[in-house]
């Protein structure tokens, strides 16, 4: 597996699908999508209903998925030319991810569910001198209170609080991408923003590229750039149509 | 190894009271599987304990196992006796070093008597080379005399100096009593945990002196009875004995001796090398023992089913975890790791206390056992088989837990990173 971490002028696009093409069952594609960008360092709104497509997307994006038709780049690597493994091994070394809800591994502390990345990726180890200094200096920044880092569980924190040990997660070992799946939806509305502007930060903090799905077009004035899935996605489109 | 082998610990830990559950249900399945096995070792040993030093056992021409169940077990009847001229006959040969005669047939209370010389308590040997040694008292200075073993004496509350009664034939309940000859306890033996501590030994003479006045099991009327002490001063040399036991001079000349009372033209005689015989009646009964191990090693494999259910059971709860560590870069064979791990280490450690559960339970029923079995268990380290047993369980343990880690890796491939709840 190559790391193309090259200097920013001239480097491929975060995220670039071209004529991609996948279904589950033959005949019945959920994608197809001729072309979708992101810019290295933008950060991008993407709207995705639920129908359009959305699942499949990233999980495309992510690697889990191979497309029948078409190419998926991430960060300039086709990951139609990786085996699974090395898919695997790409996503934890150039990604974060932070879903909806329930980011924690129940059985984990805090600190070390923030440093789960790194267990899997010698990349990402390589790329944090001092895991458990880092891993709480982002807690910290994120708002955490030291003492719930060292003593409780995970199941004990609020949801605004796991999502928030799942944004340290994500971004720990700075990867260049950070996929963040309807991370808002279970905050109240007040929560939301500042969830939203302390993500953003600390993704500029590390100059990640960040695609954030939401249905919810309220956030979309904070971005750089908003997509809409059922646009790009031909399928979803059909189906929106019918 | 793979990331995912360091957080299966994190997990069951995580799930500490089912895990413990399932850890006790093995441990306990293992325990019993080892049990098992080192009461059959102790058990077969114990069993080939039972008489050591005897060359030869003689008696009237039967089946070999018959000769030694009658002989050593106090078990089943000899069908015929051997003349004690010929006995007498056999100890006077130059190659024997000493003989021991048997004369069975009389009880007390269900424990069988045994008429023999004093020849018995120095040359009689068990488990190696342990020989007979008094508790309390000695052996016969009066023909009336008698020599208890342990249990006998534990059972009755019989003391030195007590009195008893010898019944004539083996019922428990005899309505045929020697009464008007009763013996005086004169020696209490040491416990031995063979069929001697169930025997109430007296001497040859004893035997014939209480028989004097019977004819075909029963006695003579009042008036033509002989008075113990008349039957004192009878000749109470024996007419025959039931079998008796041949110490050689050298090991060398047991087969010469053993193929010489085999081919006896005055009478048809059967001499047995006790080892030889011991193994076949072992050959017999160690097929029970085998079963119990067969039943030991299903209770195991009901354990390892129940580690099974309780892994498969928590996979539909878990399969957000498993969306999550794909989501950080774990590959689906990670997955299937933290599974088979998850299985080895509830299995080790079932297995690990399961050993400890062995020893305790050892530790705590040794006394007893020995006492009354007289099964001597060994507190070493386990044994060759046992560590193979051991190994099994473990091996077992992570072949099953490929069954659920199969299932994760097919639904972590499926789901990829779609959180299911």
């Amino acid at each position: 597996m190559t790391t193309r971490a090259s200097p920013a002028s001239a480097t491929p696009p975060a995220i670039d699908l071209r004529g991609v093409e996948f279904a589950w069952t033959p005949g019945r594609p959920v994608i197809s999508i001729s072309r979708l960008t992101v810019r290295r360092g933008d950060r991008v709104f993407l709207r995705g209903p639920s129908g359009s497509g959305k699942s499949t997307l990233l999980a495309l994006v992510a690697g889990i998925l191979r497309p029948q038709a078409g190419t998926v780049a991430v960060l300039g690597t086709d990951l139609g030319t990786v085996r699974g493994a090395g898919r695997d091994a790409f996503r934890a070394a150039h990604l974060g991810f932070i879903f909806q809800m329930f980011n924690l591994v129940p059985y984990l502390s805090v600190l070390d569910n923030v440093l789960l990345p790194l267990r899997f990726s010698a990349v990402r180890r390589g790329r944090v001198a001092n895991a458990e200094v880092e891993a709480r200096r982002l807690l910290q920044e994120l708002g955490l209170d030291p003492a719930d880092v060292n003593e409780r569980g995970v199941a004990e924190l609020s949801v605004g609080q796991q999502q928030r040990v799942a944004v340290a997660r994500a971004l720990l070992g700075r990867p260049e991408l950070v996929i963040a799946d309807e991370p808002t939806s279970a905050l109240d509305t007040d929560a939301r923003e500042a969830f939203l502007k302390l993500l953003m930060q600390e993704c500029a903090s590390v100059a990640a590229t960040l695609l954030f799905v939401s249905h919810d077009l309220s956030l979309s004035p904070l971005f750089d750039q908003t997509l809409s899935l059922p646009d790009i996605n031909r399928v979803g489109s059909r189906r929106a149509a019918s | 190894m793979s990331a995912a082998v360091g957080l299966a610990a994190r997990s069951v830990w995580n799930r500490r009271g089912t895990a413990a559950l399932t850890i006790f249900t093995i441990a306990v399945s293992v325990a019993l599987l080892l049990g098992v096995q080192k009461i059959r070792v102790e058990a077969k040993a114990s069993f080939a304990n039972t008489i050591s030093g005897t060359d030869l056992i003689v008696g009237a021409r039967s089946g070999p196992i018959n000769l030694l169940l009658y002989t050593i077990f106090r078990v089943g009847d000899a069908t015929a006796n051997v003349s004690y001229a010929t006995y007498r006959t056999v100890a006077a040969h130059p190659d024997v070093a000493w003989t021991i005669p048997i004369s069975l047939g009389d009880s007390h209370h269900g424990f069988r008597v045994m008429g023999t010389s004093s020849d018995y308590f120095a040359h009689y040997h068990f488990a190696g080379d342990h020989a007979l040694a008094f508790a309390q008292g000695g052996p016969f200075s009066d023909l009336y005399d008698t020599v208890l073993g342990a249990e006998v004496a534990d059972a009755l509350h019989y003391r030195l100096g007590d009195n008893i009664i010898v019944s004539h034939g083996l019922g428990n309940v005899s309505f045929a009593n020697h009464k008007d000859k009763p013996f005086r306890v004169a020696g209490i033996l040491k416990r031995t945990g063979t069929p001697v501590d169930r025997t109430v030994h007296i001497s040859l003479e004893a035997i014939t002196a209480i028989h004097i006045d019977w004819q075909s099991g029963i006695q003579a009327p009042l008036d033509e009875r002989v008075s113990a002490d008349e039957a004192r001063r009878r000749d109470l040399t024996p007419d025959s004995i039931t079998a008796f036991l041949v110490g050689m001079k050298s090991k060398s000349t047991v087969f010469t001796m053993q193929r010489a009372l085999n081919e006896y033209r005055k009478e048809p005689l059967l001499a047995i090398i006790p080892g030889v015989a011991l193994t076949q009646l072992w050959d017999l009964v160690g097929v029970a023992d085998m079963a119990l191990l067969i039943v030991a090693a299903f209770v195991v494999t009901a354990g390892l089913l129940g580690m099974l259910t309780a892994i498969l059971t928590s996979l539909a709860e878990r399969r957000r975890e498993m969306a999550i560590l794909r989501s950080v870069g774990a590959r689906p064979r990670d997955i299937f790791l933290l599974l088979v791990a998850e299985a080895g280490l509830l299995g080790t450690l079932g297995a690990l206390i399961g050993v400890l559960l062995t020893y305790a339970g050892v530790f705590a029923s040794r006394h007893w056992l020995e006492q009354r079995y007289g099964l001597f268990i060994n507190v070493g380290p386990p044994s060759t088989i046992e560590l193979a047993l051991l190994g099994g369980v473990i091996v077992a343990a992570f072949a099953v837990g490929a069954i659920p880690a199969l299932r994760a890796y097919g639904t972590s491939l499926a789901d990829g990173l779609t959180i299911r709840i």
